[in-house]
């Protein structure tokens, strides 16, 4: 099961995790680190081990802000933050048909919602 | 050569490169790993010296399959002539395809001087994907056929 | 007609055990061509030998076949005696029975069977042989050293105490390299100053060694043993015979606001300049850039003070051309650029410094005279983060993809000399790995933990950032403790990845040597030719080969220069005979060859042909240096023509093989 997840996160994510040097830099670089129970390093450590019901149980899917700074900034273009989008849109499928379309955005726009809140949502259902 | 297909006994032709496969061959032999006769080795000096010609030569005179060994990437005696050969031996296999021979009756193989079980392996395996194949009727020119 | 002797060998019961030899011989008597077909107990001995050379001479013989162990083996044996007994040594043919047919096979009647086709395939093979002869090539007892780093100076060293004139070109206006602007080497904590400029002083005092400055190498041209290589020899305007190096040009000049690229730019220099107080040759030069005399022709303070009159305003370029017998390279490397890692803040915060800069801050030469200061307000910073792998194991796009290999032990080192001078500085080390493989190496890096409390933490700083206080804001994850930091420090030294010398590539083109994707030169052989490269009479010392600390720089420069040595201590070389070879009636110039030779050995020339109406035709048609050619044959596949062939494996020999393989 775990491995049909795992392998489900890896097409998904377009993410190599086997790439990763455990340098930590994607922690390093985080805004939102002390918010995640568990970090972008170990998205992509967990994910590579299989270990992935837990991350799909923490809150830390929801707490990533998806700015990309580890996206952006780790050396060997392992890309934590389309892993930690990977294992949310996982949880969020088997929940259920509860997501989104692009085209339901700018209805459900609101005036007080951070710019940055939109570009992710944006960067999220457009890729 | 009596055809018979049910103890056929192919002729293979194995090109090894002097510095690399030739001494992994080298090497079987002093280990006494053995292989089957069917293999007769031919030395040439890099396997970028196998030019394809002599591969469908071989097939023309009635080898039944052709092996190709060289340094491992990386290892050439001359830095890239294994690269070259591999480049060759897959525009081969296009050839080999498009004119209906079976690509499995050739193959490169990377084989080092230290590798004298690989080696040994290698042409058991070989001997045996070309036995399967039965003998090399569609290249294969009669005349040359030694009575 | 010709006339082919077949000697079979029994060697003992190696291969008598599993073949039967005097079938093998008797099969092989009625091969076309075959005069005569012998058996012997042992082949290789003093009289199996013996056997061989009379029946050279007793039937005038024009080939022979050994049926014996592998050519690797024997080969050289059986040639020396076809030589001895006046056959050419490359008409002779090993059809290998030992280890590639007796001592695989246990079956007599199928290994006699394959013996025996071994046999004939060497029988048809040696009926195309041709007489080869070794060619000889004269050797310039000259070396070349391109760059004058530590590496180029220990192989000059080297050659010269052999006594062999070399020549040093160096870029810069002095030698010395990279070594020269560091202050402490690991792991021995020895001052770099104090053991790198008696090794300058001794190349510039040394009668064979002559060192071109501020020269660089413009076009090679040659092979092995004799090259010819054009310098060129950049303007100083200042007169290198004349100039005596007081320095009274440089106390006068006006124009003082030149970053020093002697101490990464972390000072200013004159215009007029000599890079540090040791340079070796110690003369000044003129930095045209900046110098007001030769920009807007106002001002010659310089020319006036200079009691030698040394300074010549009109220099130009020049150009000398040189012969050497051997060429060695050791253009060293640089620290990369740091453009891309906006993250670190390097070029917006002037606290924030690489590796190499610190070494020039703590050195006593340097711009605070040894004492450890912020670049930005010269106070004594309390706090020093270091970044490891900055560039250096990236992903291709990102930087380096290889490990740098010096960063460890110089952090180490940095860490433990700060700490050893201000004990009140807390110095973070923020790692991936520690990489100390190396005598003493892991014990340095013990000592800083255990002894020096340098705190090594690991995980990566994702982002620096300049407070306006004047602190900057490391921001890191401690893979450990699982938790992200941040520390609050006045400086921070980033290990910046180090590349090869940007001059290497275009120099490689010139000399036709081969280099890795990152642009480090490739040997010919990783494991076993790690100092020669493909190209013969091209070899690499020190860090253009890969990323290298001093003691294996010198090892590696000494190693150079040893194998050097040995090409110029020869009068001339003995070239493999078996080397392509072009047939100019068949080549029709297409170059195809010229894109697979690895050596550089194929050059086209236009050659005029008679024509059957007897007019003349110019061609342009491939030609061979044999002396460069190693003879891998990758070119007389790729000739469309089938001009170019392999003296020893041609076409027709290798094919003539298979027929008798396939028959």
């Amino acid at each position: 099961m775990d491995n049909n997840l795992k392998e489900q996160i890896l097409r998904s994510s377009g993410v190599n995790v086997l790439k990763c040097m455990r340098c930590g830099k994607c922690s390093g670089t985080c805004p939102s680190y002390d918010e995640m129970e568990y970090h972008p390093h170990q998205f992509v450590y967990m994910v590579e081990k299989g270990d992935i019901q837990k991350l799909m149980e923490s809150e830390s899917i929801y707490k990533c802000l998806t700015c990309f700074a580890c996206v952006e900034r780790c050396p060997r273009n392992v890309e934590p933050a389309k892993v930690v989008e990977a294992v949310r849109l996982a949880a969020i499928r088997q929940q259920g048909n509860n997501h989104l379309t692009p085209v339901q955005i700018p209805g459900m726009l609101d005036e007080d919602l951070p710019q940055q809140a939109i570009v992710t949502a944006f960067r999220k259902y457009t890729k | 050569m009596q055809v018979n297909d049910n103890n056929f006994e192919p002729v293979i032709v194995a090109f090894c490169c002097n510095w690399c496969s030739y001494a992994g061959a080298d090497l079987s032999g002093t280990n006494r790993l053995n292989y089957p006769t069917n293999v007769k080795i031919i030395r040439v000096p890099c396997s970028c010296r196998v030019n394809p010609m002599f591969i469908l030569r071989a097939f023309q005179r009635g080898a039944d399959g052709v092996i190709i060994c060289g340094c491992h990437p990386g290892d050439c005696h001359y830095t890239s002539g294994n690269y070259y050969a591999r480049r060759r031996i897959t525009l081969l296999y296009s050839m080999l395809d498009f004119l209906g021979i079976e690509r499995d009756r050739t193959r490169l193989e990377w084989v080092s001087a230290a590798e004298g079980a690989k080696f040994a392996a290698t042409m058991e395996s070989f001997t045996e994907q070309v036995k399967a194949l039965g003998p090399n009727r569609r290249l294969e020119d009669l005349r040359c056929r030694k009575q | 007609m010709q006339r082919i002797g077949v000697f079979v060998c029994h060697c003992g019961t190696n291969i008598a055990a599993t073949v039967d030899v005097k079938a093998v011989a008797e099969a092989l008597g009625h091969e076309p061509g075959v005069v005569i077909s012998q058996d012997y107990q042992y082949m290789c001995s003093e009289s199996g030998q013996n056997l061989v050379k009379d029946a050279i001479k007793e039937h005038n013989l024009s080939g022979i076949v050994i049926c014996s162990c592998s050519p690797r083996m024997h080969e050289n044996t059986f040639r020396k005696a076809a030589a001895a007994a006046g056959l050419n040594p490359y008409l002779v043919e090993i059809a290998n029975i030992r280890e590639q047919c007796s001592w695989i096979h246990r079956d007599i009647a199928t290994a006699t069977e394959k013996a025996i086709i071994l046999g004939k395939a060497a029988v048809a093979k040696v009926h195309l042989n041709t007489p080869l002869t070794s060619m000889e090539s004269p050797v310039v007892k000259r070396a070349l050293v391109i760059g004058g780093g530590i590496a180029g100076i220990q192989t000059a060293l080297d050659i010269a105490e052999a006594g062999f004139d070399v020549d040093i070109v160096e870029k810069e206006a002095t030698i010395g390299g990279k070594m020269a602007q560091i202050d402490k080497t690991f792991p021995t904590l020895d001052c770099a100053a104090c053991i790198l400029t008696p090794k300058m002083v001794e190349a510039s005092q040394n009668e064979k060694i002559h060192i071109y400055a501020f020269s660089e190498v413009e076009a090679v041209k040659g092979f092995v043993g004799n090259f010819t290589v054009k310098i060129k020899r950049k303007a100083r305007y200042v007169d290198e015979v004349k100039c005596t190096g007081c320095g009274a040009c440089i106390e006068k000049c006006p124009m003082k606001k030149v970053p020093n690229e002697f101490n990464m730019g972390l000072d200013n220099r004159h215009a007029v300049y000599i890079p540090f107080a040791q340079a070796v040759p110690k003369i000044a030069t003129i930095d045209p850039n900046y110098c007001m005399m030769l920009k807007n022709g106002k001002c010659g303070l310089c020319s006036k003070v200079c009691a030698a009159g040394a300074i010549d305003y009109k220099q130009q370029d020049s150009f000398i051309e040189e012969k050497y017998g051997a060429i060695v390279v050791a253009t060293g490397f640089n620290p990369i650029k740091l453009d891309k890692y906006d993250e670190f803040s390097y070029n917006t915060c002037p606290d924030v410094v690489t590796s190499l800069e610190l070494e020039r801050l703590m050195n006593a030469a340097g711009p605070n005279g040894g004492t450890l200061l912020r670049p930005s307000d010269k106070s004594h910073p309390h706090t020093i983060v270091f970044v490891q792998c900055v560039g250096s194991r990236c992903s291709d796009e990102k930087g380096k993809p290889y490990c740098s290999k010096i960063c460890c032990m110089y952090t180490a080192k940095h860490a433990m000399l700060i700490r050893d001078k201000y004990p009140d500085t807390e110095v973070y080390v923020f790692y991936i790995d520690v990489r100390t493989p190396g005598k003493n190496f892991d014990e340095f890096y013990r000592r800083a933990v255990e002894q020096y409390n340098v705190h090594y933490i690991k995980g990566m700083v994702g982002k620096v950032t300049p407070k306006s206080d004047g602190k900057i804001d490391v921001q890191a994850s401690d893979l450990l403790s699982n938790e992200q930091l941040h520390i609050d420090a006045d400086m921070v030294v980033l290990a910046a990845a180090i590349e090869p010398d940007k001059t290497a590539r275009p120099l490689a083109t010139m000399l036709t040597t081969q280099m890795d994707t990152n642009d480090f030169f490739t040997e010919a052989h990783p494991k076993l030719r790690p100092v020669e490269s493909a190209t013969a009479g091209i070899f690499l010392s020190g860090a253009c080969q890969g990323p290298k600390d001093i003691p294996e720089t010198v090892a590696q420069g000494s190693a150079a220069a040893a194998k050097a040595i040995g090409l110029l201590c020869k009068n001339s070389i003995t070239c493999n005979p078996c080397v392509a070879h072009s047939d100019e009636l068949m080549c029709n110039g297409c170059s195809s060859c010229e894109k697979v030779r690895p050596y550089g050995a194929i050059t086209y020339s236009d050659k005029e042909f008679r024509m059957p109406d007897r007019t003349i035709a110019v061609r342009r048609v491939a030609s061979v240096n044999p002396a460069v050619c190693q003879g891998c044959g990758a070119c007389t596949v790729a000739c469309p023509s089938g001009a170019m062939d392999l003296s020893g494996f041609s076409n027709s020999q290798i094919m003539a093989e298979v027929d008798a393989i396939c028959k």
